[in-house]
């Protein structure tokens, strides 16, 4: 896509590096030159978002970790020390907490953005398949982080969750014992979770290289859902996608200090600031909210091994939306039926994620596994058949036709698109 | 225009959900009265006045029980905090006795409290106030105001973003130090329990902890139950939060100044972009 590099260093130590070692030509190739298509709408800014959250993460969970004692009976109480005796602790641990909750709201914007604009279709399957990677590592970080100030709800996520592994027929029991490094959660668990908290994070962001260069590779997808034909499709990428995404990226910043300054414990739970204590279940045990969703699969299923198989399912499914999706048009735009679909899937995910913070009774049940099964339709039924039902509208010719002539196609509408290579 | 339709559709489909859950906390959770606080809202700091009435309160009453471990002596002295000098901090320090050791002589020894000083348990172990309480332990207070709250329901705990109501543990606490009644005639409760329309269950272990008149304020304010029940949930919110005025303060530097970035760039990206949108075809090809 990028082509050989134009970059020509006009400072002499730089010519002399990049006979060396082209690193100049490679940023340049990557994040200056780098063409997008010209009319990408802000839906698109995520990427960048993501990328500086995952920093935020990383540089402030890097510093908690220099105050953070990981042991049973010392981290509560090191993380209300956090809180009061390191200078700007309390900043560094809202922030961090926080931020967690900000990535994954910035990765559902992501998710739902490349799902209606058909982001995962060919040639892109594999930047969509290491962008699930990303998510499931973003989970099982996220929820180990939030098993570290080992509150009430730390204890008992880590229960709930670690059990979950005792479905499995047969080795379900040991597994879960080899998970714990024990007979309980305790301060094995602790330890090994803490551990691999400050590991994953890593993790993530080698997966990230991974994305980027993939999306290198292909290009970006549009809101038209057309592959840019000629250089008049195109912007480059500095100073025009620079600009749009810093502008972005601070008004969710404002989101963000929102909540850190103002509402810091607003997205966490109470019982959180109570020590854990085996002997005693909370009435309601609740993950954190952008698992909520998840959590309502698995309880809407009566059976404790099929809700595990739900639950792992509505997340590996993604994966394989390339395939399901079988509509030769990428965008959602130009999908009249597929649109109505979409956002009744965002109404569910919503809906899903209220009932998982209500108790499993009564109603709450019954909503939660009508809202299951169409989570699942959407999937396996929902967009097999739309791609083959489903009348489109026509898809203009260009990026560039799109943005003088809006979606109209002038002249002879363009052809019919037909399904190619995969 | 069909997004809105189809989440009018979806909220249609969970409203008699909603309708059921409103109908149940009726008569589970009692939602507690909201009260007025001077650290509520963006500008929001302690009032320094009620933070030392609510810590005589503490004092005088609830330390008799309930431990405050994760507060030292010299926090009193903090900025944004009850306002008191360091020698006042140092003098109420000095009011307690604290055991240390061991000394050389390999044995444990009682001394004056010095403001680094944590306040100490009023009981040894957890089994020590179990026996002197009933079986109940009375839990520790430093972060209590955080760690109790209500369920506002659907669409309170949206709206609440936007106006920033968090006060729900210090609300709660009021509520609860003021909400003991005696018990419905059919309700069967064990000895030693005590009926409170606020408290889970109704069926507390604490008796009621504070009457009229029972501590008398410096600054004559009133010495009524009503009073005692904010001033000490407030002194509470402050030792769970001691940096709540530090950071309202720099998130207000820190709003304003992602403002101004944000306009900044807003009219640096119309000015970047202008070509590209005003003149889409005359853009040239990039060599």
């Amino acid at each position: 896509m990028s082509g050989p590099s134009t970059y020509q260093p006009t400072n002499g130590f730089m010519r002399w590096l990049e006979r060396r070692l082209p690193i100049g030509g490679l940023i340049h190739s990557s994040f200056v030159a780098y063409p997008t298509p010209r009319n990408l709408n802000y839906w698109w800014t995520f990427g960048g978002i993501l990328s500086f959250m995952l920093g935020v993460q990383i540089i402030t969970g890097i510093i908690l970790a220099m105050h953070y004692t990981p042991h049973v009976d010392f981290a509560f109480k090191s993380v209300e020390q956090i809180m009061r005796d390191v200078n700007y602790g309390w900043l560094l641990r809202y922030v961090h907490a926080n931020g967690a909750a900000m990535f994954f709201l910035a990765v559902y914007v992501h998710i739902f953005r490349g799902m209606y604009y058909g982001s995962y279709k060919e040639p892109r399957e594999v930047l969509w398949i290491l962008g699930v990677i990303i998510y499931l590592l973003m989970m099982a970080t996220g929820f180990m982080g939030y098993v570290l100030p080992w509150g009430q709800m730390s204890f008992w996520a880590a229960t709930v969750i670690t059990n979950l592994f005792s479905a499995i027929p047969g080795v379900g029991e040991p597994i879960v014992t080899w998970l714990w490094g024990g007979y309980a959660v305790g301060n094995p668990t602790l330890n090994r979770f803490y551990s691999l908290h400050y590991l994953l994070p890593f993790v993530i962001a080698g997966v990230v290289v991974l994305h980027i260069w993939a999306l290198h590779v292909v290009g970006q997808n549009n809101p038209t859902g057309v592959e840019p034909k000629t250089e008049k499709d195109t912007v480059a990428f500095t100073p025009y996608a620079t600009i749009k995404d810093a502008f972005l990226m601070v008004c969710f910043c404002l989101v963000f200090a929102w909540f850190v300054f103002y509402l810091p414990n607003f997205l966490g739970h109470a019982d959180n600031y109570i020590p854990a204590n085996p002997a005693v279940t909370p009435t309601h045990i609740v993950p954190e909210w952008y698992y909520l969703p998840f959590y309502a699969i698995l309880r809407a299923i009566p059976d404790k091994l099929m809700g595990v198989v739900a639950l792992g399912g509505s997340i590996l499914i993604l994966a394989f939306l390339p395939w399901l999706d079988t509509s030769p048009v990428r965008s959602g735009r130009y999908r009249p039926l597929f649109k109505q679909f979409f956002w009744l899937f965002v109404a569910t995910c919503i809906g899903l994620g209220w009932l998982g913070a209500k108790p499993a009774e009564g109603i709450y049940v019954i909503l939660a596994r009508i809202l299951t099964v169409y989570y699942f339709g959407y999937f396996i039924v929902v967009l097999p058949l739309l791609g083959i039902f489903e009348k489109t509208k026509p898809v203009p010719n260009s990026i560039l036709d799109s943005v003088l002539h809006g979606d109209v196609p002038i002249g002879a509408s363009a052809p019919p698109p037909t399904r190619t290579g995969a | 225009m069909k997004t809105v339709r189809t989440l009018a559709l979806a909220a249609l489909l969970l409203s008699p959900s909603l309708a059921y859950a409103a109908d149940e906390h009726s008569h589970e959770a009692p939602q507690p009265p909201r009260l007025k606080w001077s650290f509520a809202g963006p500008f929001g700091k302690f009032d320094q006045a009620q933070l030392q009435r609510g810590f005589k309160i503490y004092k005088e009453v609830c330390s008799a029980c309930h431990s405050m471990e994760m507060l030292a002596f010299r926090n009193l002295a903090d900025a944004g905090g009850p306002g008191y000098s360091p020698a006042q901090a140092a003098a109420i320090a000095s009011e307690y006795k604290i055991k240390d050791g061991p000394n050389d002589a390999g044995e444990m020894f009682e001394r004056e409290g010095r403001v680094a000083d944590y306040f100490p348990k009023p009981f040894a172990n957890e089994q020590a106030g179990r026996a002197a309480n009933g079986g109940a332990y009375p839990p520790d207070l430093t972060v209590m105001a955080k760690a109790r709250t209500y369920e506002r329901g659907f669409p309170w705990f949206v709206l609440d973003m936007v106006t920033q109501y968090q006060e729900h543990g210090v609300d709660y606490i009021a509520a609860l130090l003021k909400g003991y009644a005696e018990k419905p005639k059919d309700m069967q409760m064990p000895a030693g329990m005590n009926y409170n329309t606020m408290f889970p269950g109704h069926m507390i272990g604490m008796p009621p902890p504070l009457q009229n008149g029972q501590v008398t304020f410096d600054d004559g304010a009133p010495a009524t139950l009503d009073q005692y029940a904010q001033d000490v949930a407030a002194f509470l919110m402050w030792t769970a939060e001691p940096n709540l005025v530090a950071r309202k303060r720099l998130g207000l530097q820190v709003m304003i100044f992602l403002l101004v970035l944000a306009g900044l760039l807003y009219f640096t990206k119309k000015k970047v972009w202008h070509d590209v949108h005003a003149h889409p075809e005359k853009l040239k090809d990039r060599a």
